[in-house]
């Protein structure tokens, strides 16, 4: 792999500062969007419910940054792009950005399918930013890219799918801005698009472009980003470490998955029900340890205080590597109800055929009447080292692969 | 540290507004869609132009046979079919823009909710376009005009003030509406309705000398009134009775003066408050 997916990015000047960023949407309970219905009742204010969507959001992107942005559907992460993007205007708070920048918020939006592949790039470029002069020079380059000559006087609506996502990208690709803010793009397209598209990334990340993205897929966060940013329920749940952010994502969808038995739509808490009272690793002898040898169980041992009544809890317990997705994910049940006060371990030994190096467990617990919440979580919960010599491969998996002469020639 | 000086110095993000993203940037967005727009719907098809000049030009035909022949209005008026033909290219205008505007905004709805697109871009580009039909359409009614033998004559030369008034007020029109529209869902077919009204409400048809003096009082508040009149006595019959002759007052050309000034106001007023929120209500 070409890029250090953990190789930290120095801290450059800023490309784009976000101050306290506020946005309500308002929801109208009825709508009244017709002219006549206003006259009919011109006295009836329609009711509103107002969404917070963002609340109060402040961070800094630096200057070829990789930075990304995570978080579950309607946590308003397309919103606070869609107004750094200048599509939504900010209730209050300031937004400041260094340089040109071009928002791709969906492939080939503003395509027209009667205009021909030419006359499109040129409309497009426009709208990426660039100007008519430099769009017109830059549709070869463009048409390389997307793999497209002899195609460019046909009209759009007579190319495959697959053809419009290459040249809606070709043409955001060469607008060159200073910064790029993507939505989702790599969604779409077949596996060999996805691949373009990550090399795109790479080669854009080297020369120092500054990328904001938008995305569901936690492996490319955790590759191409310097930095990563949860957001949930209107508000940075997390910022830094790209892997630290990853699970933080993960954690909340581990939650939202369990059963739901209370109303819906309940916002996510990060209540702490459980107290965390101790965690460590035991050796064969039951003392904390803070290495395992190679091949020896890992006996742990986690202590748990009830802060709150409980109902339905599940908890989940994650083995992984410092960099990169769970090498083991572990599923416990809990008592049905455990009362206030009550304390709880939760131990005992897993197979270790790990090789050898640094391993984090991280913790989460949810309960079931308040879905959606968790009510314990910790990430990097403990950290320990698996001691051995070195091996290659993540795993010291039992095998009885065999190499055997089977005579030669005719029988 | 020398990478801080290269650096371009941070700025406000703008925010979405009519001319968001540069003001040059909109010009080219605004050529560059009303050019294409145009091109499609002119070059784009067999027969492509002769069908839209086919449309008006049906209208004439039957309106000048229904008015010289069935209601004989136009059989007094100096050179009728010329100015019926004149008057109705010329409101034709007025409509197809207008009626285009008003769904514009929300039948963009991808580039207004995904990129940073100047919002008045997209009303404008529908009037140009339409701007640009009007240009072609006015070649054949000046060879009808010249081919009647109407004679050429020094107000010929006021037909761009004419154009330009008219330009304004449609354009102040069609911002109006397409901005509205995203939130009053019915106004496409009000609006429907109020152009027909207003295509009998302007002396298109007829003569406004031929309408009572009370209708006319009120007719000529409506800004469309007195200059379709100025374009018939500029350009086709000087001989027309001047709006004095027909008795409207100063009083009642400065309100119909006001109407026009406060429609355009309102328009690029009410497009400048609804365009930042334009994305969020579609």
């Amino acid at each position: 792999m070409a890029a250090n997916p953990r190789q930290q990015h120095s801290a450059g000047p800023v490309a784009i500062e976000v101050r306290d960023l506020r946005k309500s949407f308002r929801v109208p309970e009825h709508r009244v969007d017709s002219l006549m219905e206003r006259l009919a009742r011109p006295l009836t204010r329609a009711d509103y419910r107002t969404l917070d969507t963002l609340k109060g959001i402040s961070f800094d992107v630096h200057q070829g940054e990789f930075f990304g942005i995570v978080g579950r559907n309607g946590s308003g992460k397309s919103s606070l792009l869609k107004i750094l993007a200048s599509i939504y205007r900010a209730d209050a708070g300031r937004v400041r950005v260094a340089g040109r920048m071009a928002p791709f918020i969906e492939l080939g939006v503003g395509f027209n399918p009667e205009l021909t592949g030419r006359q499109n790039i040129e409309l497009n470029g426009v709208l990426m930013g660039l100007t008519r002069r430099e769009t017109l020079a830059r549709v070869d380059a463009i048409l390389d890219f997307a793999e497209l000559h002899g195609f460019d006087e046909l009209k759009l609506k007579n190319y495959s799918s697959g053809m419009l996502v290459r040249l809606a990208f070709a043409v955001m690709v060469q607008a060159e801005a200073d910064i790029m803010l993507v939505d989702e793009v790599l969604a779409v397209g077949d596996a060999a698009f996805a691949r373009r598209c990550m090399e795109v990334f790479r080669e854009r990340r080297a020369a120092g472009t500054t990328i904001v993205l938008v995305t569901h897929d936690m492996a490319t966060v955790q590759q191409l980003c310097h930095r990563a940013m949860l957001i949930e329920d209107g508000v940075i749940r997390q910022i830094g470490d790209p892997a630290d952010v990853a699970l933080a994502y993960n954690s909340l969808q581990f939650a939202q998955e369990m059963p739901a038995t209370g109303p819906d739509g309940q916002a996510i808490t990060a209540v702490h029900h459980l107290h965390l009272e101790h965690a460590e690793l035991h050796g064969a002898d039951g003392r904390p340890v803070e290495a395992v040898a190679a091949g020896d169980p890992i006996r742990l041992a986690v202590g748990l205080q009830a802060v709150a009544d409980l109902a339905g809890a599940a908890a989940r317990i994650q083995l992984r590597p410092e960099s990169g997705l769970p090498v083991g994910v572990f599923d416990l049940e809990l008592p049905d109800a455990i009362a206030r006060g009550e304390r709880l371990q939760l131990g005992g030994a897993i197979a270790n055929p790990l090789a050898p190096g640094h391993y984090i467990v991280d913790c989460f617990i949810a309960t079931e009447d308040a879905p959606g919440s968790l009510a314990m979580q910790h990430i990097r919960l403990l950290g320990f080292e698996v001691t051995g010599a070195a091996t290659d491969g993540m795993l010291h998996l039992t095998h009885d692969l065999a190499a055997v002469v089977d005579g030669g020639g005719s029988r | 540290m020398s990478t801080e000086s290269q650096s371009p110095p941070l700025l406000d993000v703008p925010g979405p507004s009519p001319f968001g993203g540069g003001r040059r940037r909109a010009l080219e967005l605004l050529w560059i869609i009303a050019v294409t727009d145009f091109k499609k719907t002119y070059f784009g098809t067999a027969l492509g132009y002769l069908w839209a000049l086919a449309k008006p030009l049906l209208l004439f035909g039957v309106l000048l046979l229904v008015f010289t022949q069935v209601f004989r209005i136009g059989s007094d008026v100096p050179d009728y079919p010329v100015l019926l033909l004149f008057n109705i290219v010329l409101f034709a205008f007025f409509q197809e823009a207008t009626t285009t505007a008003v769904t514009s905004v929300v039948a963009q709805e991808g580039v207004v909710r995904k990129t940073q697109f100047p919002r008045a871009v997209i009303p404008l580009s529908v009037v140009l376009t339409t701007l640009f039909n009007l240009a072609l359409n006015l070649v054949v009614v000046l060879i009808f005009i010249l081919a009647w033998g109407v004679t050429p004559t020094w107000t010929w030369l006021l037909f761009p003030v004419f154009a330009a008034l008219l330009l304004v007020l449609t354009t102040g029109v069609s911002m109006l509406l397409s901005a509205l529209y995203p939130r009053l869902r019915d106004l496409a077919i009000i609006w429907g309705v109020l152009t027909t009204v207003l295509f009998y409400g302007t002396p298109v048809l007829y003569p406004l000398e031929v309408a009572p003096q009370g209708l006319r009082d009120v007719l000529v508040l409506n800004p469309l009134t007195p200059l379709f009149h100025l374009g018939r006595r500029w350009i086709i019959d000087p001989s027309a009775p001047t709006l004095g002759e027909l008795g409207i007052g100063a009083w009642q050309l400065v309100a119909a003066g006001a109407i026009f000034a406060s429609v355009c106001a309102l328009g690029v007023w009410v497009f400048r408050r609804e365009a930042p929120r334009i994305a969020e209500q579609l």
